[in-house]
């Protein structure tokens, strides 16, 4: 893997694991959300008949780097009634979260930041830090309209945890295995092969299995789409209602890097749902290195398949976004506990009676 | 041991992203149920009565415009209307039928902003766009009209100050063909949104006896279910001459007078201005639109208290004049004000994100409950 390679060309073992775990930060975080920002205000522009931004560069393709430089510029502004070790600690605590997450994300075969073998369970619980730093941040502003975001937001995310959680526990028991390498190695070859046709099973197991995949996509996608706290799931920042909930207080680079750990947690589940359902980094029709025997065109064909499916699903979320209105917070919680968790229970049973067979 | 439990004080506005402008409300809460809504008024009160005394009767007219700024037209009309009912001035044909077709073409474009921002409220922001795209169109038509997009100062005591744009009648016919499938579009997209659905129904229920005791009118009191609509009920104008009708709430996805219900109200209120529009370019006849405006506006002492359905409600001016050039007392009825007595009733119980639900459908202007 990577971290062996630059290991044995560098023979530093400090500097291929600073590179490892500082190159999807750069080489991805970053741009995707410099990236994601420009494309959802270009989407949700097109989508609402306007042009968006058109001014900086060609399409405006530059705006996201103007706004960024004003960010920087930006007054570092802390209200006095806050408490001040609290408020500037929270945002690093979200960002932490939803960077560590990338750590065990398979780019490729060839690219992992870390090939642990808890992979799903590290994610799980790398997530959980985003909610101590959203609440960190409600609490510490000292702001009403802030607490009750930070409020309504732990409450959303631990219970859409449990959903997730379920789903989760299915593919595993199906699969075996914790790791998601593993898992998108299992899901190789062709798309019939990916989880959410039935896994490389053959036979009248995988006609099962494909209607409780397919519903257990969906609800993974539903929840994770709560986790992050995108529409019809905003409420912890409903503008409408509270402000911008729980980072209304924050000004400058402290509310880029929630801006940033929002769009970088956006990736993130898009891509467990990618890696979980749809093959992860597999292309779904063989590879072109392998027809034209160049083993190292894999890798980057590995690459290139799994950020469009991690792209693609970012994309639903913006195309959710700027199309249905918002939930009301006991509507949100009813639909989590009155829905998605029994028919979750429900996968999770018949799922586990099919493996029998 | 109990614990010890306080109710929190939520003060939402002046600056708030979804109290239309500079209300203030003091919430009550428990957790986030609602105690108790109290509105703060007042933050863009102008004095408009009071000034209105210091001016002659047509300098009234600009003032009217910025009460309820987004239907200016029709405050216009119900000023004009009541100063020619004072002086008993006959207005040319052209000009009424001019006056409905602005009127209604306002109350299109006042509907219009209701539901795109009550969509925003809600937390769809796309429909906010669309509804706004197609105002515009309105907009240009009253701007090749009269020159100004919002505050028109156009009609005027005895007629209009411009005749029709020569475009006028065929781009509002081409409005009327484009704007019917996007109406249709908006429906689709959020009116019949199960989310939006959720949101709205049952919420906020007005029942129809207290909406009559508080006075609340227009298409707030239509969605609770009385048929009551002064173009109708006390025509004035051409109304008359038109077929159309009134919709009633009834209670579709809900309760009747939930805030689904007067959402709804006003989206098909849209299409029945729609059909007024078409029958008045029809039917309109040529004419002097500046005839019967007089030389010198002096009425004869006396008062009148004269109404008109805006599309807010019933707008009444009650005008007392001593029969010199100023008037002695202008005393407006504001629909918005009436309506907004009624909203601490409406909000008990529910939860935060229900008031501003609440507050979007009820439609208030802050310019018109200050003035």
């Amino acid at each position: 893997m990577m971290y062996d390679w630059l290991y044995n060309i560098s023979g530093s073992e400090i500097l291929a694991m600073f590179v490892v775990s500082l190159l999807p930060l750069f080489l991805f975080i970053l741009p995707f959300a410099l990236l994601a920002v420009l494309a959802e205000r270009k989407v949700s522009a097109h989508m609402q008949d306007r042009l968006g931004p058109m001014r900086v560069g060609y399409h405006g393709i530059l705006q996201t780097v103007a706004d960024i430089i004003k960010l920087l510029q930006k007054e570092d502004l802390v209200a006095t009634a806050t408490d001040k070790t609290l408020f500037n600690f929270a945002p690093l605590l979200v960002f932490i979260g939803s960077y560590a997450v990338f750590a065990a994300i398979p780019f490729s075969g060839f690219f992992i930041g870390s090939k642990i073998d808890l992979g799903i369970i590290f994610i799980v619980g790398a997530t959980g830090l985003v909610v101590a730093g959203i609440l960190m941040a409600g609490w510490a502003s000292n702001n009403k309209y802030s607490l009750l975001g930070a409020m309504r937001s732990a409450a959303q995310i631990i219970s859409y945890e449990i959903p997730t959680l379920l789903i989760i526990l299915t593919i595993i028991m199906l699969t075996g295995t914790l790791s998601l390498y593993d898992l998108s190695e299992l899901q190789t070859a062709y798309f019939w092969n990916w989880l959410i046709f039935g896994g490389p099973a053959i036979g009248i197991q995988k006609i099962l299995l494909i209607p409780f995949m397919m519903m257990g996509c969906l609800i993974i996608y539903t929840s994770t789409l709560a986790e992050v706290n995108r529409t019809p799931f905003d409420i912890p920042e409903a503008e409408s209602e509270l402000v911008s909930g729980y980072h209304t207080e924050y000004s400058g680079m402290k509310f880029a890097m929630f801006f940033l750990a929002e769009y970088a947690n956006m990736f993130a589940v898009s891509a467990i749902v990618a890696i979980m359902f749809f093959g992860g980094y597999q292309s779904p029709f063989g590879y072109l290195g392998n027809t034209l025997n160049l083993p190292w065109l894999i890798p980057i064909e590995q690459f290139f398949w799994f950020t469009s499916k991690g792209l693609f699903f970012v994309f639903v979320q913006m195309w959710l976004r700027w199309t249905l209105p918002r939930f009301r917070v006991d509507q949100l919680m009813a639909f989590c506990w009155k829905y998605l968790i029994p028919i979750s229970f429900v996968i999770l049973l018949l799922v586990g009676l099919i493996t029998l067979i | 041991m109990a614990l010890k439990t306080e109710e929190m004080v939520l003060n939402m506005g002046p600056q708030h992203p979804s109290t239309h402008g500079v209300l203030r409300l003091e919430l009550q809460l428990e957790g986030e149920i609602i105690i108790d809504v109290i509105p703060h008024i007042g933050y863009l009160h102008r004095c408009f009565e009071k000034h209105a005394e210091a001016m002659t009767y047509p300098q009234v007219i600009p003032y009217t415009d910025r009460m309820d700024y987004l239907a200016s037209m029709y405050n216009e009309f119900g000023y004009a209307l009541a100063m020619e009912r004072l002086m008993k001035i006959e207005v040319p044909e052209r000009v009424e039928y001019i006056r409905v077709i602005m009127g209604e073409l306002q109350r299109i474009a006042s509907h219009l902003v209701a539901l795109g921002t009550y969509g925003a409220d809600i937390g769809a922001f796309t429909p906010f766009l669309f509804c706004f795209r197609d105002r515009e169109r309105i907009l240009h038509l009253f701007e090749i009209t009269c020159g100004a997009r919002l505050l028109y100062n156009y009609i005027w005591i005895g007629g209009v100050s411009h005749d029709l744009h020569s475009d006028f009648i065929r781009l509002t016919r081409e409005f009327i063909k484009d704007f019917r499938p996007n109406l249709k579009e908006l429906n689709d997209l959020l009116s019949f949104n199960r989310i939006f659905i959720e949101r709205t129904a049952n919420v906020g229920v007005l029942p129809l006896e207290t909406a009559i005791n508080y006075g609340v009118t227009g298409p707030n009191l239509r969605a609770s279910g009385m048929k009551w609509d002064l173009r109708k009920d006390d025509p004035y104008s051409v109304y008359h001459k038109f077929d159309y009708e009134i919709p009633v709430g009834s209670g579709e996805k809900g309760k009747t007078g939930d805030c689904w219900d007067r959402y709804f109200i006003r989206v098909r209120e849209m299409e029945e201005s729609l059909k007024i529009i078409e029958q008045a370019i029809d039917q309109i006849p040529e004419g002097d639109v500046t005839s019967a405006i007089p030389k010198r506006i002096k009425p004869p002492e006396g008062q009148i208290y004269t109404r008109v359905e805006n599309p807010r409600g019933e707008l009444g001016y009650f005008i007392i004049s001593d029969g010199s050039l100023n008037p002695a007392r202008v005393k407006v009825r504001a629909p918005s004000f009436v309506t907004m007595q009624v909203f601490p009733e409406l909000c008990k119980g529910f939860m935060v994100a229900d008031v501003v639900a609440i507050l979007g459908s009820i439609d208030i202007v802050l310019g018109e409950i200050d003035r």
